[in-house]
């Protein structure tokens, strides 16, 4: 009836974990109990849930990143913590089915439930504004695609208390992850976690695809398009072209594991090298997708406050493009020392180093952005700067780890863990948060407090350099990664002072959520609200409109003719014109069916795990049913009224007029009776 | 347990001096085998090279930003400077510089380190058969007829041909001290030439996450005199213990932290029976109508076969 | 207001009106294209797990052995005739002919079930006669192929009910014309996959 699930499956007797479900438990409870009190389950519902508006959808993605940080960096501290105490022969407070699981959760919850939610939703958030849409290609995908995800983030974080997660590392190399040696269903968690929403992934591909293909402005060109749209979209090329492989390795795993096929195990003619490839054939493309729009909002930082055109605009969308395409070609570097061959191995080594010329270009655009500039050091350029030098140094040890004959020695060492960290903290963790800064007063209208998050900066940047540079140094010492214990006495100081980054890097975290506490509480100062939607005095479209932008994004899509359309228009005296009269706008309705899908696919997903046949079965039927429905009742969406498009304008006109981008007397008649 | 602990962790800041100053024990950049010590120069040439490019960044971006901060008004302020085509092409041509001088380095080291490539040496290279097993290394001396567990003694100065397999999940043999590292694979073989420039009590270690007991799995690996190893040899040989079917299965159990084991002898071309188990990466039985192909000849045909099959 | 546009204002906001509604079909073609561009990379995934597994038998059958060629060239006559009856259903659609659209759509749907009713024969043989994917690698590589090609096929035959019944019922609404074209382009595209899967695995397999 139940498959593999009894009350067993519950950790009762592991203090650690029991206590950790007790205060997501009663962390739950608070929120429900609040959201209860306060009667807000409708305005959740109506407003949130089952929103088609990308903006929302944004804010939704960007607050399960954030929680998943939360949960990640937890995993990060207890593994610091058990190295540091694991030391001359003492076991350490974790055993290792235990410590296993949480370095493999830390990587997969930082990847595919943090880094990756975190620039859907800056995306979701900017794209469609920065190129004049009013919405996505297809609304309701957009929707369907966040629950999906949510699907995965339930599924990871239910592995927590009801059974295990996998024990495989991130990367779940079989025969380590086949039957044979993982039996357990910690690796089928992982497997349908990042199935679901690995689907949710590349249905966001296609739509953001879709929308700049087929959603811009009129006049504007594609190379018109805003720094951060281009970068989003060739992170989106290479998610529709790397996704797909993804689930398709994944779902070759499930049939090993389920249905006794034979396609990566070592027995019967599988070859597990074959995982290897196809694994980092998705997941090397995977690290540009988390990059490029980082990228894209350095560039946007740095041109708002220089106050300056992006130098090279032109050339750092090539740029962009020649790191995604060389991305493709690059995965073999991940292990050169499987015995490919020399000349395999030299050509993947040269194509990895490829790379780094329009890396180091890109870095050269930012120098020369901020060349005859006037820099502002706001925190968002803080992040931005401290980028800049930490990615060189990351960039110059990943060149370092593309020589084969260097990467003989430092692979899988705690040097590549350096390495990745810095690229991925320093590269895109540093962008997403500046870009959180960067947009937050675009979805909700007030800034976020300046000397919290400048606090949070050198905190997050120190406590970088102090956590990662010592890793860099226990590499050259031989110290391999995912060690449960260090063996080496030598190694034992390095370990403390990582752990003290480690520490200095949560004050940081810890800046940031009391930088959200007291922006929130200060909201209403005069040097916080910037509802009338430009407070860094931008560039680009999503600028011209007001914080939190109305529904529709735009009362009249806009025109483009240059790159920095917002700024042409400003300086034109053109920004913020009305017209005459107000055409109603065609806007899609809101839906639950993603929630409902997203919730069945859950218990599909969860019955797959624990072998509950019939469940999984009611939870595909159901996801079925619920699609064809949807499609069936064909909702084309309504038409908003002049008379509601005129009153939420002329509350903007009186806010322009208050911020004084506009003068006072440029009113039209008809939106000042409004 | 942790109470000893705390005043060790209070006197972290004093330590920062000697962190940096400690590299002089930094395995691999001081490493006892020839491969060793060309990947370290590898290292640091590469590294070098690179600091051309990063270092004028890092202090362009520190200069840059100071200059052109806002309050200094005096700077000159271009808001819609956007494009030098001058600077355009330095900005591409600096860096295809570098990475040419790089390619060219990676090209050459990737040929001259290769670990399949046999080592240039008058002196005749001695074989040891590898085994990852879950949780140890199995190590067979096929030319002296003996068999040890997490303990390798071989002569200094003498290039040494690792023959690698797996008998369970896979795992990375290395030894930092000598040099570069190779996978171990069930149904493979994969090869690793080393050697070691003098007597040397050498760390050898898994690189590669196998599970539960992948923390313990280390082995010592020694280097020392022609005399010193064929005495060490021979005192092999007196083991009482033999390597038989029994004795191998019993091993193959999962243990972790395994003692080392000294084996005088094992059953007979043992290290291909195991490789043979797994047909997995041999193309099985020869099929009628194809030529016969002999089964498991070469562990890196397969390999790279593999490879390329999965690059279409 | 955020118009940026000096002139056009109310007119070209109206313009973009009546575009956007227009767009709406194709856009959603579009998007089923890019959709399918991702399917196609699934295929290209498993086919290189094909190519790299199809040697390695394990001392149990190779694909001479077990493939019948004449069979399944029924079963792709088969196919491969569904996408031209499909081509005729299109056909009266742009006609807006919504009988002769049912008729080809269930001439389409037959073609593709009897597909399907084969592939479901020809594996339960294999099966029956212990060559199974749990028997080699390559045989587990040849039902993920094909199988997954199978799928492919029912969940459109799936859809292909499902529209009938909308066009029966709705008739050849701009929605259903729309959809029509998406599966359209998708039965042609397992029919592509399908002529890749034919030369890849049963001729090379047995020539």
């Amino acid at each position: 009836m139940f498959g593999k699930l009894s009350w067993e499956a519950v950790p009762f007797h592991e203090p650690i974990v029991m206590v950790t479900i007790a205060m997501i438990a009663l962390g739950g409870l608070a929120l429900f109990a609040a959201i209860t009190y306060f009667k807000k389950w409708t305005y959740l519902w109506t407003e949130w849930l089952t929103s088609v508006d990308h903006k929302k959808i944004g804010v939704m993605y960007i607050i399960v990143a954030m929680i998943m940080l939360l949960r990640g960096f937890a995993d990060a501290i207890m593994m610091r913590t058990q190295l540091a105490m694991a030391t001359e022969g003492s076991p350490g407070y974790l055993p290792p089915e235990h410590y296993d699981q949480i370095f493999t959760a830390h990587g997969v919850i930082m990847i595919i439930f943090m880094a990756m939610p975190f620039f859907t939703g800056l995306m979701n958030l900017a794209v469609p504004l920065q190129i004049g849409a009013r919405d996505v290609a297809y609304p309701f995908l957009n929707s369907l695609s966040f629950w999906l995800l949510v699907s995965g983030v339930v599924l990871v974080n239910l592995s927590l208390g009801v059974g295990e997660f996998a024990k495989t590392g991130w990367v779940a190399y079989p025969p380590l992850s086949g039957l044979q040696y993982s039996p357990g269903v910690g690796m089928d968690y992982y497997i349908w976690a990042l199935q679901l929403s690995g689907l949710g992934t590349t249905l966001t591909g296609v739509n953001f695809l879709a929308t700049v293909l087929k959603m811009r402005a009129p006049g504007m060109k594609l190379m018109d398009m805003p720094i951060f749209t281009w970068t989003c979209t060739w992170a989106n090329v290479l998610i529709v072209a790397s996704f797909p492989i993804l689930t398709a390795t994944l779902a070759l795993l499930t049939l090993d594991r389920y249905m006794d096929f034979h396609i990566f195990t070592s027995e019967l003619g599988g070859n597990p090298m074959m995982y290897v490839n196809l694994f980092w054939a998705w997941g090397h493309p995977e690290v540009y997708i988390l990059i490029l729009p980082a990228f894209g909002i350095f560039s946007e930082v740095i041109s708002t406050f220089t106050g300056k055109r992006l130098f090279g605009h032109h050339s750092m969308v090539y740029a962009s493009g020649a790191i995604s395409i060389l991305g493709f070609m690059v995965w073999l570097h991940h292990f050169f020392t499987m015995g490919s061959g020399a000349s395999v191995n030299a050509f993947f080594g040269l194509a990895t180093m490829l790379i780094s010329i329009p890396t180091g270009v890109k870095l050269f655009n930012w120098l020369f952005t901020i060349y005859q500039g006037r820099l502002r050091f706001t925190s968002q350029v803080l992040w931005t700067l401290g980028f800049m030098v930490t990615f060189a140094i990351g960039g110059m040890t990943g060149v370092l780890l593309a020589i084969p004959g260097a990467d003989f020695v430092l692979h899988n060492s705690l040097f590549v863990i350096a390495h990745f960290h810095n690229v991925i903290i320093g590269g895109a963790v540093f962008g997403y948060i500046a870009g959180f800064s960067f947009y937050f007063p675009k979805a909700f209208g007030f800034k976020l407090n300046e000397s919290w998050g400048k606090a949070a900066f050198w905190f997050w940047i120190s406590g970088f350099f102090v956590a990662f540079m010592p890793l860099y140094a226990l590499g050259f010492m031989g110290m391999t990664r995912r060690l449960n214990a260090s063996t080496n006495p030598e190694w034992v100081p390095y370990l403390y002072v990582a752990l003290f980054g480690a520490v200095l890097i949560a004050i940081g975290i810890a800046c940031q959520l009391i930088q959200l506490y007291v922006s929130v509480r200060d909201r209403k100062l005069p040097q916080n609200a910037c509802e009338h939607g430009d407070p860094w005095n931008g560039h680009t479209l999503e600028w011209s409109t007001s914080s939190p932008p109305p529904f529709y994004n735009f009362a009249v899509v806009p025109r483009v003719d240059t790159i920095d359309a917002f700024t042409e228009a400003k300086e034109n005296g053109t920004a913020y014109q009305a017209p005459a009269k107000y055409s109603p706008i065609h806007m899609p309705n809101n839906t639950a069916t993603g929630v409902y899908m997203g919730a069945l696919l859950t218990v599909f997903g969860f019955a797959m795990i624990w072998h509950i046949w019939w469940l999984a079965i009611v939870g595909l039927v159901g996801t079925v049913v619920v699609f064809v429905a949807h499609a069936a009742r064909d909702d084309q969406g309504y038409m908003v009224p002049v008379e509601t498009i005129e009153r939420i304008e002329a509350e903007q006109h009186k806010r322009l007029v208050a911020a004084k981008a506009i003068p006072a007397t440029r009113v039209e008649t008809k939106l000042e009776q409004a | 347990m942790t109470k000893k602990r705390y005043p060790r962790l209070l006197g972290l800041l004093p330590l920062f001096g000697t962190l940096l100053l400690g590299g002089c024990n930094w395995t691999l950049l001081n490493p006892v085998g020839q491969v060793g010590i060309e990947e370290k120069n590898l290292i640091i040439t590469a590294t070098l090279l690179m600091l051309l490019v990063v270092v004028p960044v890092i202090a362009m971006t520190f200069i840059f930003a100071w200059k052109y901060r806002a309050s200094n008004t005096k700077a000159t302020y271009a808001p819609k400077w956007s494009h030098s085509t001058k600077i355009e092409v330095v900005i591409w041509t600096v860096p295809i510089l570098i990475i040419i001088a790089l390619g060219i380095l990676t090209y050459k080291s990737t040929h001259a380190l290769d670990p399949y490539r046999p080592l240039e040496s008058d002196v005749k290279p001695i074989t040891i058969e590898v085994v990852a097993m879950d949780w140890k290394w199995l190590f067979i001396y096929p030319e002296q007829g003996i068999a040890t567990v997490n303990k390798i003694v071989f002569p200094a100065n003498t290039p040494v041909n690792f023959r690698v397999t797996s008998d369970t999940v896979m795992n990375s043999f290395f030894i930092p001290g000598l040099g570069g590292q190779i996978y171990a694979m069930a149904g493979m073989t994969t090869k690793l030439h080393l050697i070691a420039n003098h007597n040397a009590e050498l760390e050898g270690i898994s690189a590669n996450y196998s599970g539960a007991g992948f923390t313990g799995m280390k082995f010592k690996a020694i280097a020392t005199s022609q005399a010193d190893f064929d005495a060490w040899v021979s005192e092999v040989k007196a083991s009482p213990k033999q390597l038989e079917q029994a004795e191998y299965e019993a091993l193959s159990k999962p243990s972790q932290n395994n003692p080392v084991e000294l084996y005088s002898s094992f059953t007979p071309n043992l290290f291909q029976k195991i490789v043979d188990k797994y047909e997995g990466m041999n193309p099985g039985k020869p099929v009628k109508h194809e030529k016969k192909e002999v089964a498991g000849t070469d562990g890196l045909d397969t390999s790279s076969n593999s490879a390329a099959g999965a690059e279409e | 207001m955020s118009n940026l546009a000096t002139t056009a204002g109310h007119a070209h906001g109206h313009d973009h009106e009546h575009e956007e509604h227009h767009d709406a079909g194709e856009t959603t073609v579009f998007g089923f294209w890019l959709y399918l561009m991702t399917d196609c990379i699934l295929f290209a995934s498993i086919f290189a797990v094909y190519a790299v597994l199809v040697n390695n038998v394990a001392g149990g059958p190779s694909g001479h052995d077990i493939f019948e060629l004449p069979y399944v060239l029924g079963e792709t006559a088969l196919l491969l005739f569904s996408s031209i009856t499909y081509g005729f259903a299109m056909l009266a659609l742009f006609k807006g002919k919504k009988q002769q659209v049912l008729f080809w759509l269930a001439m389409t749907f037959l073609l593709g079930a009897g597909f399907i009713a084969m592939e479901i024969n020809e594996f339960h043989l294999l099966i029956s006669e212990g060559y199974g994917p749990s028997r080699s690698g390559f045989l587990s590589g040849f039902f993920t192929l094909v199988g997954t090609h199978g799928l492919h096929v029912t969940s459109g035959l799936i859809w292909m009910a499902i529209m009938m019944y909308q066009v029966q019922k709705n008739g050849l609404t701009s929605t259903n014309k729309t959809r029509l074209s998406c599966l359209s382009l998708f039965w042609h595209f397992l029919d592509v996959v399908w002529i890749c899967v034919f030369t890849v695995v049963y001729l090379m397999g047995t020539l």
